[in-house]
């Protein structure tokens, strides 16, 4: 099955009208669709710890169960950290969803194949390991059902979304890390928190 | 007789007097059986969440997206479970993110299992070269101290702080004696 959809529209349609949306981005490939979809101080965007972008929507979303959370990551960064799900289905936080931008590639390090290009599941996975919805989507039609489920459903939510393996420009978003901690708590909880 | 335990003193009760206090309100873990006691405090608690883990690893991402939204949290691990923190521990160092971490030590006091020696050999090795910084406890009566400065250390200044309770406080001698825990 080759994929139709760009990963950079279909990132850019989940960040369109965001709102109080709370975003952790995987690093590099999604970090920079995010980034392209334009800098927000409530975008965590990740440059390490690579298979921790769900935990951290997992610590985020329990520590803020008023305000919708979105990670937004890669198939190689969701295949580092499986146990994640599992994790999360055990916690069943209503207010998060996690979407993998799934082009079965390592888009960093010379696209290489994923396991999800030999045909591994992560949706299935995810559906397996308690999450309420889990889906892979393939065409434009279905992103409008996703977009809903991340500022509405009862989650947690999952779904792959299979895009073109593509070699596009990189948009950097800020590099350090105290910064982006510092601004994204600053956005969230104001500015005390800076003194907390 | 190398390894007495000192059993006596109810430290994890102590433990989470000083957690809530500290108002941390979610704690990671992966089950040891030094923190067993704690491990129920904490789940039987209605102020915290207790997030059992499927690896130590996770509990960093948790710990970060916590602090991001406002809360605390504190983690809780096997000495063989700080292995699988390495890397991840780096994100804690470039954005500062406070980290509390209370480590039960295998591989070290009288231990019987020569696979947990290298880990528990190289954890407090490990943990400072990635900028934690290391608090080693050989006394039952010392270690709810030690994490009120871990915490205090932790949240005041944003570092990673990881109090090691020696094998000799938790005096696992066998892996009946383990079993049966």
């Amino acid at each position: 099955m080759s994929a139709a959809l760009k990963r950079r529209e279909v990132v850019a349609q989940l960040l369109a009208g965001r709102g109080d949306l709370l975003v952790v981005a995987g690093l590099g490939s999604t970090a920079w669709d995010c980034t392209a979809a334009g800098d927000h101080p409530l975008t965590f965007p990740l440059w390490g710890a690579m298979g921790q972008a769900a935990t951290i929507g997992l610590g985020l979303a329990l520590a803020q169960p008023k305000r919708r959370v979105l990670v937004i990551t890669g198939d190689g960064e969701m295949l580092m950290g499986l146990g994640s799900l599992a994790t999360i289905g055990v916690q069943r936080p209503a207010n998060l969803s996690v979407v993998v931008i799934d082009n079965e590639r390592y888009g960093e390090t010379g696209m290489q194949a994923t396991h999800t290009a030999s045909g591994v599941d992560l949706a299935a996975v995810a559906r397996a390991c308690g999450f309420r919805n889990a889906s892979t989507l393939t065409r434009e039609g279905e992103i409008a059902a996703l977009l809903a489920a991340v500022h509405g459903a009862p989650g947690p939510n999952f779904a792959t979304v299979k895009v073109v393996a593509e070699k596009i420009p990189i948009v950097l978003p800020p590099r350090d890390g105290g910064l982006l901690k510092a601004r994204f708590r600053r956005a969230l909880l104001g500015a005390a928190a800076d003194t907390q | 007789m190398a390894a007495e335990p000192q059993a006596a003193y109810d430290w994890p009760l102590e433990l989470h007097r000083l957690l809530a206090a500290s108002r941390v309100r979610q704690v990671g873990y992966v089950p040891d059986a030094g923190h067993k006691r704690l491990i129920e405090l904490c789940h039987a608690d209605r102020s915290m969440r207790a997030v059992p883990l499927t690896t130590e690893e996770e509990g960093i991402g948790l710990a970060a997206g916590a602090w991001l939204g406002g809360e605390r949290c504190a983690l809780l691990m096997q000495s063989s479970g700080v292995g699988n923190i390495i890397n991840a521990l780096g994100t804690v160092k470039e954005c500062r993110f406070p980290l509390p971490m209370l480590v039960t030590m295998r591989g070290e006091y009288g231990e019987f299992n020569p696979w947990q020696v290298p880990m528990g050999q190289a954890t407090p090795a490990v943990l400072e070269a990635m900028g934690v910084v290391v608090q080693p406890v050989r006394e039952a009566a010392d270690i709810p101290a030690a994490l009120d400065a871990a915490l205090r250390l932790a949240y005041n200044s944003y570092v990673a702080v990881a109090v090691l309770i020696s094998q000799r406080v938790i005096g696992i001698k066998s892996f009946q004696e383990q079993a049966a825990q």
